[in-house]
């Protein structure tokens, strides 16, 4: 089942409450729950609409794939390398602080290209999140288990296809799952400064009309589309690692 | 011929700040040697430097002084010589809990680009040999200790090394597994006539293991050596005991000096077995 009894219930009751709300607020704080649904509608129907939520969806992609790259080549060179850890470790940590909005402005001032802007928001935004979790990841990497491995004299490849990759895949997983949620509102941002298309320009133009059922349905495709991704990342993982014990009082 | 030879081995290891001048000895003037087709047992407490010794022996630590040689090669500096050549049975099974049973027996084999079909017959026969035929699928979590540790066993002969080198391999089993084991292992190195040691703490398993046996004591040297069948048929198995119990020190472990009893837990053991 994609959704628990639980979680079917939360949305139900968010829902009701909203469309409470809509009885007693004017139309274009609390439009109705059918509004927005037919909003919904017409974006699901209308090619160009689509082509916008395709856009923003490739960017996330495209963006969190840069940084997974980036990122975990980086963790794993901090973990395998002392002094790669000791100046890259602090550069990281600086750019965790950098607000995502100066990352928006700043690739305004840098770059030309739109989507280069964007790609390079969400690898800024998203890259220590990776990196940090695979350093993470290597550095807890079980020592029996290397000296076990060693002890057959593996060339590096297979050290890493055979022991390490394994050993920090669910460090990976982690990291997929908590970006994703965080890229989706740094995307829209982006979007929202610079872009010609994707869910973030479409919210713009809805705060221009001042049409909550628009912004509302463009949130909520936007929304979908992340826990969609969040379900695959899920079913890759429980894929991948069924291995993974689960106490029987934890689970 | 030396298949194993240390000479006057030392292994300091570096205090941050100090370097290795100040630093105390793991392992200090260490020297023995092992023929082929030898299994040999190395005794001693625990602190004694048995664990720095099995790392200089796999090549996993470099010694600070002396020379090892293992089938004539230095171990550390000719790591990759060695691929192959000799297998490992660590103390802890030290499974890849992301592959089956038969996946980790594979698993040196792989290393060694044994061809996909090769390695899955060659693992499929230890495991076979190890009593795990029922058990190939299964991810280590799913099995027990006893049988976690076959694996291991079944992981190192797989590759066919010539050397077989055992680090407390049944320390984590209960005494009837590790006593079942510990004969299987001896008749599995004395079968295929591969040179062995073992690495242990308990002197009813060195004895019951070893053809020779090595008593290690701090900063890692050997105080004794004792030949066992000889040493069994002058003294017999209580003065056997008592003479490795002397070697290794005054303030034996109660563990060790348990097994100085007549009919100590381990021959219950044996007979259990």
């Amino acid at each position: 089942m994609l959704w628990k009894k639980e979680t079917v219930i939360t949305l139900a009751v968010i829902v009701a409450a909203w469309q409470l709300a809509s009885h007693f607020l004017p139309p274009f704080l609390f439009p109705s729950v059918l509004t927005i649904g037919a909003e919904i509608g017409r974006i699901a129907t209308h090619a160009k609409a689509l082509g916008s939520v395709a856009a923003t969806s490739a960017r996330i992609l495209a963006g969190m794939a840069g940084a997974f790259v980036i990122g975990g080549a980086l963790g794993l060179l901090m973990g395998r390398v002392r002094w790669v850890e000791h100046y890259v470790h602090p550069a990281l940590t600086f750019d965790q602080g950098i607000p995502a909005l100066s990352w928006v402005v700043f690739s305004i001032i840098w770059f030309k290209t739109n989507e280069f802007r964007i790609w390079f928001i969400i690898v800024m935004t998203t890259l220590p999140a990776f990196a940090f979790q695979m350093y993470d990841s290597y550095r807890s990497m079980s020592k029996d288990l290397v000296e076990m491995a060693l002890s057959f004299r593996p060339s590096r490849w297979d050290m890493f296809r055979t022991l390490v990759w394994p050993s920090v895949l669910p460090g990976i997983f982690t990291a997929w799952k908590v970006n994703l949620g965080n890229v989706a509102r740094v995307v829209v941002v982006a979007e929202l400064v610079g872009a010609t298309s994707g869910v973030g320009y479409q919210l713009l133009v809805q705060q221009q009309q001042f049409d909550m059922a628009g912004a509302m349905a463009w949130t909520l495709v936007l929304v979908v589309f992340v826990t969609l991704a969040q379900k695959v990342v899920e079913l890759v993982e429980h894929a991948s690692l069924r291995h993974v014990v689960v106490s029987e009082r934890m689970a | 011929m030396n298949v194993i030879r240390f000479e006057e081995v030392s292994k300091q290891f570096a205090v941050r700040g100090k370097g290795t001048a100040s630093a105390p000895y793991a392992v200090r003037g260490l020297s023995f040697a092992i023929e082929r087709g030898e299994l040999v047992a190395v005794v001693g407490k625990t602190g004694c430097g048995k664990s720095t010794m099995f790392n200089l022996l796999i090549g996993l630590s470099a010694p600070s002084d002396g020379m090892v040689a293992v089938l004539g090669r230095d171990p550390f500096a000719e790591f990759a010589h060695l691929a192959g050549k000799v297998g490992v049975v660590f103390q802890g099974d030290r499974l890849l809990p992301w592959r089956s049973a038969l996946a980790n027996v594979e698993y040196g084999l792989e290393l060694l680009k044994a061809r996909r079909a090769d390695r899955v017959q060659v693992a499929r026969q230890w495991l076979l040999k190890l009593g795990l035929e029922a058990h190939m699928d299964k991810y280590p979590h799913a099995l027990s200790g006893g049988m976690r540790q076959r694996v291991s066993i079944a992981r190192a002969f797989a590759t066919d090394p010539e050397i077989l080198l055992c680090d407390e391999p049944f320390s984590a089993l209960d005494e009837i597994n590790a006593a079942l084991l510990r004969n299987e292992l001896r008749r599995l190195v004395k079968e295929s006539g591969k040179t062995g040691m073992l690495v242990t703490h308990s002197i009813r398993e060195a004895m019951d293991v070893g053809d020779r046996i090595l008593v290690l004591r701090a900063p890692g040297h050997v105080t004794a050596e004792f030949r066992v069948a000889d040493t069994l048929a002058a003294v017999g198995e209580a003065g056997l005991k008592r003479q490795i119990l002397d070697a290794m020190g005054q303030e034996a472990s109660l563990q060790d000096a348990d097994a100085l009893g007549p009919a100590a837990a381990a021959g219950r053991v044996d007979s259990a077995a």
